[in-house]
């Protein structure tokens, strides 16, 4: 008989995210369904505002990618009144983008995804010695491994096993630790858990990064519609040495842990078939980003790629992009374009209904109305089409595009862990890919620093000039990957205040729920087929949920209490997505 | 508005708070009676410390430091260092209510790394929903666990405003979709202090902004407890961390500000510490980004700065290890730790002088209170400005 596992909260994300999957007998999920339980409503109180107070707003709709909304609502505001920002600006806000890119994804592996497969109580069996050993099988070529001597391994060891010993495992009570699906050795989980601990050293650094430039972080404050604010610091070279320094300690990192733990993870991982299960969803969408030169981005695509098909790839047609709110908690509308947007809140809530709970009894439990509506998260879609987007799609689209970076960052790990290219279209893979994209930041990402000092040597300008001219209308737009995926920001200006605004967020994409041709976004679809060893411990779910690295506030914000139809909206390819 | 008066002449009267909180024995009493509490697990954080390697020398630095911090004399330190030792005996409850988690980043930003994380580490944080291990069932029988077994005795600490329109119920959590309203309620009720992280949870932050489509408030509108303000957007790491050591190490609030805000991090405005403060005082503005004056620090006050109106300590202890701060990256302060910033404080780049209209969708008779008071204040920074001889362009 089908049963229904419902958790919420999924936590170790950003926001209010709750997951229901439906197993048979064998507990193969059947069905899922995702749903967002919070709505704050961002965009209705945009309207009537400055149009340069939009970045300080929408930055506060993620305070994990603390910089992309802020980029975005600036470069979209930018974009409609055709204010072009000079070079210095354009690069400024790329190496704060990588301190973002940076912090984000080592975070979500260490702090928010690792104990999904890492067992901390498994590594207090190690031997340290063999750990500290087996280290070095897992690193790039040309690289050794870091904090994982023999000494520091031990160290650790001793201190979670004295931690262990209190009686209270505090934020790591109740874990799944001893889960059937957790494969690493002891000596294995013990590397990583160290890197665990040396991770939260490390991010600071990458905080402290985004902060020379940025002011402070989270929600740096430097950017401005125009360009940056931070001249003085751009003109000094101690200020730019701090930067260098601390970028090459973060691309250091990511070559030495990072990439190294996920190539252990593969060759840990690579049996177990809930994390090694192929995608049901073929579709993978990326916008180009981080602009190095006057005409280059460190990920140049535009477009997407159909049935995992890595030799084809699609340019993007902004036109075809929209959203669908048949089983969003708000008023039906039918498929819109973001500048077509009309939506009005209606709220459902959940129905009665029965879980298996953490004990694996059957008891009472709200659960998603199936047929009505379940989340507060609209359904956008690419062609009718629904798609992923994140660093897996990223990846895989450059790769497609034959970006020479991305295809060499690749192919070495496809070599080096000896998997096919298919194995990206997987929670692995995505969990893989997330690191690669850090990876090519770390090989190639100074290009733009070295830019940039290049041409301050000749040129200061920070800045163009704010003009508005009130009497006129305005549409712009950003379009852009930022660390969970490919971002849209759409915004209307008249009376020189903000009239419009629409954002469509990564997670926005892959959380949305079932549309109205019945087409499934990627969390729901993706789930469909795993089987649960425990379904009162549903791990591969959350593993699964974790791989998209979930930022739920992003995607639930989106509110136009009385959309207004907009004319020919018109689109400058080569300027909106700096 | 004479309420509001008051309240800026008192906190400059108040710089340095001398109250009640620095009777040195009260707070030995304290630190003998959490002493006397069982400890969580075996062993106290001091033993801890020990074990793994941190000297007592160390620690005590650190407890300097966060005694300097909280502007306390230094007969505290020893004082701050014990009450570290028996913070295990405080459990820690973290609910994210209608938020985006900068708050948790920031946290995460602590710094003295090594100590800091042990702090982060060895308090006895029961529920934290962005770092716990489990999740579903198993996080809220973690979470009703923790309420149960340390009834009275937690430190709840809230980030995210609380929506209230229709019943709170767009926001639920766990299992059962309970709203975040009745589940703050609930976790309020048998806390031992209760600390709003944040501006949201201290005033209910962006989602609050006119036209308020959730019905957000801060906590303290909805309990009928005493909440203590730690708002910014967020706050920084020092200011949450030294709020949370002050409830251990005094067993209640701190000495606060009409706002609740403790005064040790928002007695001083952001003005009165500024670097840029002398070329105010000289007259010397950035009148355009990127301008002459930019490239040379000028004040950033022509620009929309804050930091006039704005109490918080961010000239003082900037954030990221003191790497920099708003002003110091070339832009202004955007008064983040005021009540109703979003609105009162708009536009963000224009000085409160220039103001031509307040948030055309605020609440006429809430945001005109604080709006009138502060353009009135502006009007006076800006007749500064002018006598400076410098003309403003925008004028």
């Amino acid at each position: 008989m089908a049963k229904r596992v419902v958790i919420d909260p999924i936590t170790r994300i950003e926001g209010h995210l709750r997951v229901e999957v439906v197993v048979d007998d064998n507990n193969k999920i059947t069905n899922a369904f995702s749903s967002a339980t919070l709505w704050r409503g961002i965009e209705v109180i945009l309207k009537g505002r400055d149009p340069r107070d939009a970045g300080f707003m929408t930055q506060r709709i993620c305070g994990v990618c603390t910089y992309s909304h802020y980029k975005a609502g600036i470069t979209a505001v930018e974009n409609a009144l055709g204010i072009k920002p000079p070079l210095n600006a354009l690069l400024t806000r790329t190496l704060l983008d990588y301190a973002l890119f940076f912090h984000d994804h080592i975070v979500h592996f260490y702090q928010l995804h690792a104990l999904d497969w890492v067992d901390i109580i498994s590594a207090l069996k190690a031997d340290p010695v063999k750990a500290s050993e087996e280290a070095f099988k897992y690193v790039p070529k040309g690289y050794n491994p870091i904090a994982t001597g023999a000494d520091e391994l031990k160290e650790v060891q001793k201190r979670v096993a004295k931690f262990a010993e209190k009686g209270d495992l505090g934020p790591f009570k109740n874990a799944y630790f001893g889960h059937k699906t957790m494969k690493f050795t002891p000596e294995q989980n013990l590397i990583a858990l160290s890197h665990y601990l040396k991770t939260l050293e490390m991010q600071r650094i990458a905080a402290q990064m985004m902060a020379i430039f940025g002011g402070k972080n989270p929600h740096p404050q430097s950017l401005t519609v125009g360009g940056v604010t931070c001249i003085m610091d751009l003109k000094d070279p101690a200020r730019l040495g701090e930067y260098l320094t601390k970028f090459k300690e973060l691309a250091d990192y990511t070559n030495r842990a990072y990439y190294a733990d996920i190539v252990m993870a593969a060759a840990a991982y690579k049996n177990e078939p809930s994390v090694v299960q192929k995608t049901n969803l073929g579709n993978f969408l990326t916008y180009q980003t981080m602009q190095t030169s006057a005409n280059s981005w460190l990920f140049p695509a535009r477009g997407y790629i159909k049935n995992w098909d890595l030799s084809k790839f699609y340019e993007i047609d902004e036109s075809k992009i929209e959203e669908d709110v048949t089983h969003s908690w708000y008023k039906d509308t039918g498929f819109r374009h973001p500048y077509n947007g009309e939506t009005d809140p209606e709220y459902t809530g959940f129905v009665d209904g029965e879980s298996v709970d953490g004990k694996g009894n059957i008891v009472k439990a709200k659960v998603a109305n199936e047929k009505g509506k379940y989340s507060w998260i609209k359904s956008p879609r690419y062609n009718k089409e629904p798609m992923e987007v994140g660093p897996l799609a990223c990846i895989a689209v450059n790769y497609a595009y034959g970006d020479s970076k991305v295809r060499k960052v690749v192919d070495d790990f496809l070599a080096q862990t000896k998997l096919p290219a298919e194995a990206l279209f997987t929670v692995l893979g995505r969990t893989a890919a997330r690191m690669l994209q850090t990876k090519v930041i770390a090989d190639y990402g100074l290009e733009a620093f070295n830019n940039l000092v290049e041409n301050l040597k000749k040129d200061d300008s920070t800045v163009a000039p704010y003009v508005i001219d009130e009497t006129k209308e305005y549409k712009g737009r950003f379009i852009g990957d930022v660390p969970r995926g490919m971002l849209s920001h759409w915004c209307r200006i008249k009376d020189g205040k903000i009239e419009n605004w629409q954002a469509i967020v990564p997670s926005t994409w892959n959380a949305g729920p079932e549309d109205g041709n019945g087409k499934k976004g990627a969390y729901e679809h993706n789930l469909i087929g795993m089987t649960l060893a425990d379904p009162a411990k549903p791990l591969e779910v959350i593993r699964s949920i974790h791989s998209y690295d979930p930022c739920i506030a992003c995607a639930v914000h989106v509110m136009d209490v009385k959309g207004k139809k907009l004319g020919e909206f018109k689109v400058d390819p080569l300027y909106g997505a700096c | 508005m004479n309420d509001y008066l008051y309240i800026i002449i008192f906190v400059n009267e108040n710089l340095f708070w001398r109250d009640t909180m620095l009777d040195i024995n009260k707070v030995k009493e304290r630190i003998e009676m959490l002493k006397k509490l069982p400890s969580v697990g075996s062993k106290n954080v001091s033993q801890i410390l020990e074990e793994n390697g941190f000297t007592r020398r160390d620690f005590l630095k650190w407890s300097a430091a966060m005694a300097a911090m909280l502007s306390l004399p230094t007969s505290f330190t020893p004082l701050i260092a014990q009450a570290a030792e028996v913070s295990d005996r405080l459990p820690v409850v973290w609910l994210h209510l209608a938020e985006c988690t900068g708050c948790s980043e920031s946290l995460l930003r602590t710094d003295a790394p090594t100590i800091d994380s042990l702090i982060f580490n060895y308090i006895n944080l029961q529920y934290h929903d962005t770092i716990m291990a489990a999740a579903g069932w198993q996080a809220e029988e973690n979470y009703e666990e923790a309420l149960e077994k340390f009834k009275g005795r937690y430190v709840l600490c809230v980030e995210g405003g609380v929506p209230t329109k229709d019943g709170g119920e767009y926001l639920t959590i766990g299992p059962e979709a309970e709203t975040g309203l009745h589940k703050l309620k609930r976790s309020a009720k048998d806390a031992a202090a209760i600390i709003a992280v944040g501006t949201c949870s201290s005033f209910g932050g962006i989602q609050a902004a006119a036209p308020n489509p959730t019905g957000a408030k801060g906590i303290h509108k909805v309990l009928n407890k005493q909440v203590i303000n730690v708002p910014g957007c967020p706050p920084s790491a020092k200011n949450i961390v030294g709020t949370i050591l002050y409830v251990i190490l005094f067993g209640q609030l701190p000495a606060v500000d009409n706002f609740n805000r403790p005064k040790f991090a928002y007695g001083l405005r952001i003005h009165d510490l500024c670097e840029r403060r002398g070329h105010f005082d000289a007259g010397e503005f950035v009148e355009e980004f990127g301008d002459d004056g930019a490239k040379n620090g000028f004040c950033l006050y022509k620009q929309g700065c804050k930091g006039p109106y704005t109490f918080n300590n961010c000239s003082r202890e900037r954030f990221n290890q003191h790497t920099s701060w708003p002003v110091q990256a070339g832009h202004g302060c955007i008064g983040c730790s005021e009540p109703d910033f979003w609105d009162s404080m708009a536009p963000y780049e224009e000085p409160l002088a220039n103001k031509k209209y307040a948030s055309p969708l605020a609440d006429a008779t809430a945001d005109k209170y604080g709006v009138t008071i502060l353009t009135v204040a502006g009007v006076a920074i800006a007749a500064h400005a002018a006598l400076s001889a410098i003309k403003n362009p925008k004028e």
